[in-house]
């Protein structure tokens, strides 16, 4: 009962962590995507090379939601402000 | 699901006589959906008492925080949950996987000839010859480290990922049989510890490489007068220490962040079948079991593609950061 608050402001919080950077990451995702596209519609015999290279970015820009889904999930499961 | 496992099982046997790599490769995939299917056989017998007594029902909360919390050792004995305290199950399962990526690719070396290899040999020439041509690409130096380094961290973080696809219950289960283990978490990098232990070991490689080529001086000098002249020194200084602490944070961050929501998630899913034994079974039980089913492949499929990149990345990162640690500006 006491608690009440806090767990609130939790289920807040993670949802405000998790919608802003999976929203961050589509449009992204959708920049980098229609790049390649553009990229591989002008120079098809570099279709091969941008792919790794896309690959390569994709995982750089899905580093950052999934720290901040990491994180959410923590305060889910093991809030650390709800004490003992 | 067991039959599904078992039909799949005797198919790749049937198979087994034509190993070239096409075939190698599909092998491979059918042992993943293999194991993936073994993941809802485990979690319904989760409250099979066998070897273990669950004395009372588990809520799911306290399902997950169990199987969050790791195995901990106390290097000095009494000094439990202070700084000299290690966590043994991520040490157990990363020297485990790192020796079988070297027995393994020792054993391959070994039998090297020059005729075109098949198999075994042929998959670990492959991986070789891949990573390789990347690291030619990327590395602008003259270091005979960098290919080997790129070539353990890739094998080595790939194969600690790969514990993840491996059912959430399956190995903490036959601790607790075997050996009355509490807490185990087999990911090990999904421990904060192990990856940064990974990126701080790269940054010390960044710094040792910097000193090496460009010398102390111009070590010192990059750091203190680039970008701007020297008439910003404290402002340049704190611009490239950010930006060289940032690359460990970045690096150990992004794959504990990876890896930890994909056991999550795996666990979040396990839940399904929480409490549901094979004595009690009703109808309405293989509703779930499906549903686990279904949403386990879906996950574990995308995973897939999530633990070999986010190797990848980790290597090529490293690579770059490395590579740029030789330039001159």
């Amino acid at each position: 009962m006491e608690n009440d608050f806090i767990l609130g402001m939790t289920a807040i919080a993670a949802s405000i962590l998790i919608g802003m950077g999976a929203l961050g990451t589509a449009i992204g995702f959708g920049l980098l995507g229609g790049r390649f596209l553009e990229g591989a519609a002008r120079q098809p015999e570099m279709a091969n090379m941008l792919q790794i290279k896309l690959f390569i970015v994709a995982g750089l820009l899905d580093a950052v939601p999934m720290i901040g889904v990491g994180i959410a999930l923590f305060f889910v499961f093991a809030n650390p402000f709800i004490g003992g | 699901m067991p039959f599904l496992s078992i039909g799949c099982l005797y198919w790749w046997y049937k198979k087994a006589d034509k190993m070239n790599k096409a075939s190698f490769l599909k092998t491979l995939f059918l042992t993943y959906i293999l194991l993936i299917s073994a993941n809802s056989f485990s979690a319904t017998s989760e409250n099979n008492p066998g070897c273990f007594e669950y004395g009372e029902e588990v809520s799911s909360n306290e399902y997950i925080s169990h199987h969050l919390v790791f195995n901990k050792g106390a290097v000095f004995p009494g000094e439990e949950n202070g700084f000299w305290t290690v966590h043994l199950d991520s040490l157990f399962y990363s020297v485990f996987v790192a020796f079988l990526f070297c027995f393994s690719f020792y054993f391959a070396a070994k039998k090297a000839t020059i005729s075109p290899p098949s198999g075994w040999l042929g998959f670990v020439e492959m991986v070789v010859v891949l990573i390789d041509d990347q690291v030619k690409d990327t590395y602008h130096g003259t270091s005979k480290l960098i290919a080997p380094l790129a070539l353990t961290i890739f094998c080595w973080v790939f194969l600690m990922n790969f514990m993840d696809l491996i059912p959430v219950d399956l190995l903490p289960y036959f601790g607790k049989c075997a050996a009355d283990i509490e807490y185990m978490r087999v990911v090990p990098s999904a421990d904060l510890n192990i990856t940064f232990g990974l990126s701080l070991t790269v940054f010390l490689l960044i710094i040792y490489f910097s000193i090496k080529i460009k010398g102390l001086r111009g070590f010192a000098k990059e750091l203190a007068f680039q970008p701007f002249g020297k008439w910003m020194l404290p402002f340049n200084l704190l611009l490239k220490l950010i930006e060289e602490i940032a690359k460990p944070l970045s690096l150990g961050l992004r794959l504990f962040g990876n890896l930890y929501a994909g056991e999550l998630i795996f666990l979040i899913i396990a839940l399904f079948t929480l409490g549901l034994t094979l004595e009690q079974f009703s109808p309405a039980d293989s509703g779930y079991m499906v549903m686990q089913f279904l949403l386990g492949l879906m996950w574990a499929l995308f995973h897939l593609v999530i633990i070999l990149l986010q190797a990848f990345i980790f290597m090529m990162l490293t690579v770059v950061y490395l590579s740029m640690a030789h330039e001159e500006h």
